[in-house]
């Protein structure tokens, strides 16, 4: 199945209830399985910018890198187009962003977090700096599939904090990785084999801050036959329970197989089916 | 203002100590940043590690162990109000602020960049971490300092109590009471409907299917439809009446 009949994707953004501006971005190209999600921070309307930014490179960049040219080909180092991709524009947005503020003053300092996945060859590679999150609900568990770069998660790492003590700490919103506060950014980045029938879910922190796990899969799991449906429920809960910040949600349900073609009659006969 | 314990006895306060530092250790011992003389108490008897606005307390293997809020414990993340008990001594412990950003900080988000060190101690043992923090926007602060669970307390509660009660077919006369905040009705594949429970009331809103729910008669369209009591909902034939629990 072609990519872009494989998988529904919706995305919706919200200032929330209490700030004036929106601070995120979103974006997806549903051509080449791409979504990306970025959460700014910075003062005045910089974390717009930053944002706009990193959402802007990863997705232009990409594009024009598979026009001719499959994710699931190998590189020099044997690794794979796609996932080679995502890391290296992130890099490339964060050195954007680093540059812009650099030389404008008031950029000084501004950032953004990101998330982003690829789907290919049955398969989804997704990378992240800072806080934003994917979730996959598979049947009826959703599970978080990132780890948040944050200071809070640190601690639950270490043991000192569990996690449902996580709720209680004043120390949220430090993220520990950002994209554009410094030359360089370490984008961590996975690769996890995809079922069909699987749910993806990327938000901004504006989501998974107000609303519980347990109420997100719940949501999900109930409103799949209706994804902008459930992309505005998400949001709705959010901003019910107070909308302190930006809300961000990309959905992404898995119809069908998209595995590459194989061997070389594949590759001709999707070359004639095209 | 930093976190700060309350030292007291038999309801005297005693003494008042402010949680600056990153390691603030309870003792007999007068090498303590909290000497408390009395033999009930081990020479080093307690710790307190704090990470910018938390603090955690842990128990140094001391002779007569220690507790918080009554319930003996070794290790304890302290929240605001808490009580440590030491022998006699009680040891409240104040971190009222809910914010380290003033209301003017409000809308700015800020980039702030400080070395945080994990604490050293075996306990809570992780290497050390010169880690770049950047705060974002301190919105969330005050809502996290008053929330401490189901977000939806933070903003207005619940809406009554409501129940759906089906009027026609084999199962007429069934109740389901709207306890959580999504209820799906109808069949998956041929008509569904959800309703969500919200802070200012219950709303139903067409999910699947190729006709739309009606509402005392008229199609609800695709729009969320706010529901009043006594109100009757119809999908894929089945009759039911939305009323509130008195």
């Amino acid at each position: 199945m072609d990519i872009h009949d494989a998988l529904e994707i919706v995305s919706k953004t919200d200032p929330g209830m209490v700030r004036s501006h929106n601070e995120d971005s979103v974006t997806y190209d549903a051509d080449i399985g791409l979504v990306v999600l970025a959460d700014g921070m910075g003062g005045y309307n910089a974390g717009e910018v930053a944002s706009g930014i990193a959402v802007s490179v990863l997705s232009t960049e990409v594009r024009h890198s598979l026009q001719d040219a499959r994710p699931e080909d190998l590189g020099g180092a044997g690794e794979e187009l796609g996932v080679a991709l995502l890391r290296d524009n992130v890099r490339k947005a964060n050195l954007s962003i680093f540059r812009a503020a650099q030389s404008q003053p008031q950029y000084a300092g501004m950032g953004t977090t990101i998330v982003s996945a690829l789907f290919y060859d049955d398969r989804v590679a997704v990378v992240h700096v800072g806080d934003s999150r994917m979730y996959r609900l598979r049947g009826e568990v959703l599970e978080c599939v990132t780890r948040d770069h944050s200071l809070l998660q640190e601690q639950i790492d270490s043991g000192m904090i569990s996690k449902e003590d996580a709720r209680l700490s004043k120390n949220k919103n430090l993220v520990t990785r950002a994209v554009g506060i410094d030359a360089d950014v370490e984008p961590e980045l996975h690769v996890h084999d995809v079922e069909v029938g699987d749910i993806y879910l990327l938000c901004s922190d504006g989501l998974n801050d107000m609303v519980e796990d347990g109420d997100i899969g719940t949501t999900v799991q109930m409103l799949q036959n209706n994804l902008p449906l459930a992309a505005t429920q998400l949001i709705q809960l959010a901003n019910d329970n107070g909308g302190r910040d930006n809300v961000s949600v990309i959905l992404v349900k898995v119809k069908g197989h998209y595995s590459a073609p194989r061997g070389w009659w594949q590759k001709l006969y999707s070359w004639f089916g095209n | 203002m930093p976190a700060k314990l309350i030292l007291s006895m038999d309801g005297a306060v005693l003494k008042e100590y402010p949680l600056n530092k990153e390691r603030t250790t309870i003792g007999r011992k007068p090498h303590n940043d909290i000497v408390i003389d009395n033999l009930a108490v081990s020479s080093d008897h307690a710790a307190i590690v704090t990470i910018l606005n938390d603090s955690f307390l842990e128990d140094l293997d001391s002779t007569n162990g220690l507790a918080v809020n009554g319930t003996p414990t070794k290790k304890h993340f302290l929240q605001n109000n808490d009580v440590i008990e030491i022998g006699k001594y009680k040891l409240k412990y104040l971190n009222d602020q809910p914010t380290q950003t003033s209301a003017a900080d409000f809308e700015k988000t800020m980039v702030l960049r400080a070395p945080v060190k994990m604490p050293p101690k075996e306990g809570f043992s992780r290497s050390p971490l010169d880690v770049t923090l950047t705060r974002k926007s301190e919105a969330t602060a005050q809502f996290n300092a008053t929330n401490s669970g189901m977000a939806a307390e933070a903003s207005g509660g619940q809406p009554p109590a409501a129940v759906v009660q089906i009027l026609n077919g084999p199962n007429a006369g069934k109740e389901l009471e709207l306890v959580k905040n999504l209820t799906t009705l109808g069949k998956p594949g041929v008509q569904v409907a959800v309703l969500a429970r919200r802070p200012h009331g219950f709303f139903i809103t067409h999910v699947e299917g190729g006709s739309f729910p009606t509402v005392n008669g008229s199609s609800i369209g695709e729009q969320p439809h706010q529901l009043r009591d006594h109100d009757l909902i119809e999908l894929a034939g089945v009759k039911m009446e939305f009323y509130f629990k008195t």
